[in-house]
């Protein structure tokens, strides 16, 4: 059903992170891992929440976990048999993490000699952060490539997103590393509401870009979607077709290098009338 | 609710009620067998892996664990690669 990618990264590492807790990272990991994989490159998506296991749910695989991050990283397992294969599409793997140990369980060397067997077969490595700085969020983008961070309109999102923002330009393998690349970081702002906006209940993408300095990836709706397609174990992207679905796949085109026009896309509901007659596109 | 066969729910089965079943039965499972419920998983293999080397040369990468947990049972799915035992014994 997918075919591979001709001009796909040789493991390219990109952690999805905010600082704030709630403001979908995982919903949007689980999305940007699963449009990847749609595009046809090999995908894997890491969750580096120990304790608190959760994108196995969101990508509808928690009765199949066996083994996990933390297994892999103390020996326990070999890391082929902690990859759950996704159903949906064959390219897409979820390595999920412990819900028993704490943070501490994770290591750096641990966390990347795992990196580092994954480059071998994927193209793109997606690290789901924990909230907060700790250590968790902390080894969930220290190896990074490029970063994502989910930031929704609001003033404590926004706050936390510059603290990230600067964690990742100092305290990260390529900020400590001399002549390397810094890690490309884009803001992907979620939960938009252009009706808040318009009356002036919402900051602009324009209020949020200006105060955080960097690019955009991406806007995404506020969608009924989302928790619908939580609820059923289904990233946004491989669900019924949906505003946020469409702009996921819009910022996975762009982390692909693709020039895609930025567009707020929303979920227009169909009148009494249109709903009677049939619906038209 | 049905009415003369005529229902007034949408067809397809509502979200909410998938996510409670979902919820139901991970915690289930996570509750019951307390805080450890998968962890007894690499011993077992560990000593699955002793057992068959007592009698085949296998490698702990021959070895696959796949787990799928129901609401009533679970099944654990083993699969070990066996290299080619070829009847060498007669000799």
């Amino acid at each position: 059903m997918t075919q591979t990618n001709d001009n796909a990264p040789m493991g390219r590492i990109i952690v999805i992170t905010s600082g704030k807790g709630g403001v979908g990272k995982t919903t949007s990991a689980a999305a940007i891992s699963a449009g990847l994989a749609k595009q046809g490159y090999k995908t894997v998506v890491i969750d580096f929440d120990v304790g608190l296991r959760n994108l196995d749910m969101i990508m509808g695989c928690e009765r199949r976990v066996v083994f996990d991050f933390i297994n892999v990283i103390q020996g326990d397992a070999k890391l082929k048999q902690a990859l759950i294969k996704d159903k949906r599409l064959e390219n897409l793997a979820v390595l999920p993490t412990s819900q028993t140990r704490d943070k501490d369980a994770l290591t750096r060397e641990g966390v990347e000699a795992v990196l580092n067997e994954l480059k071998q077969d994927y193209d793109y490595i997606v690290c789901d952060s924990p909230a907060g700085i700790e250590r968790g969020a902390h080894l969930a983008m220290y190896f990074a490539d490029e970063a994502v961070v989910v930031t929704n309109p609001e003033v404590s999102s926004v706050r936390d997103s510059d603290r990230v923002l600067g964690l990742l330009s100092s305290k990260t393998k390529r900020a400590e590393t001399e002549g390397a690349e810094p890690i490309k970081a884009q803001v992907l702002l979620t939960r938009h509401d252009q009706g808040r906006i318009d009356k002036g209940e919402m900051m602009t993408v324009e209020d949020v870009l200006e105060i955080l300095a960097v690019p955009l990836l991406g806007i995404i709706p506020e969608s009924q979607a989302v928790l619908r397609a939580s609820n059923t174990g289904t990233p946004v992207t491989l669900d019924d077709p949906s505003a946020a679905g469409r702009a996921y796949e819009d910022a996975v085109a762009r982390l692909t290098g693709e020039d895609v026009e930025m567009r707020v896309a929303s979920d227009r509901r169909p009148g009494l009338l249109q709903r009677m007659f049939g619906r038209t596109a | 609710m049905s009415l003369f066969g005529f229902s007034l729910k949408p067809r397809r089965p509502k979200s909410a009620q998938t996510a409670k079943d979902r919820l139901q039965i991970l915690l289930a499972h996570e509750r019951g067998a307390g805080t450890a419920t998968p962890d007894y998983l690499p011993a077992l293999q560990r000593d699955i892996i002793e057992a068959i080397r007592r009698h085949v040369k296998i490698e702990p990468d021959d070895i696959d664990i796949r787990m799928e947990r129901g609401e009533e049972v679970s099944s654990l799915e083993i699969n070990i690669e066996v290299p080619d035992a070829s009847p060498r014994a007669r000799a």
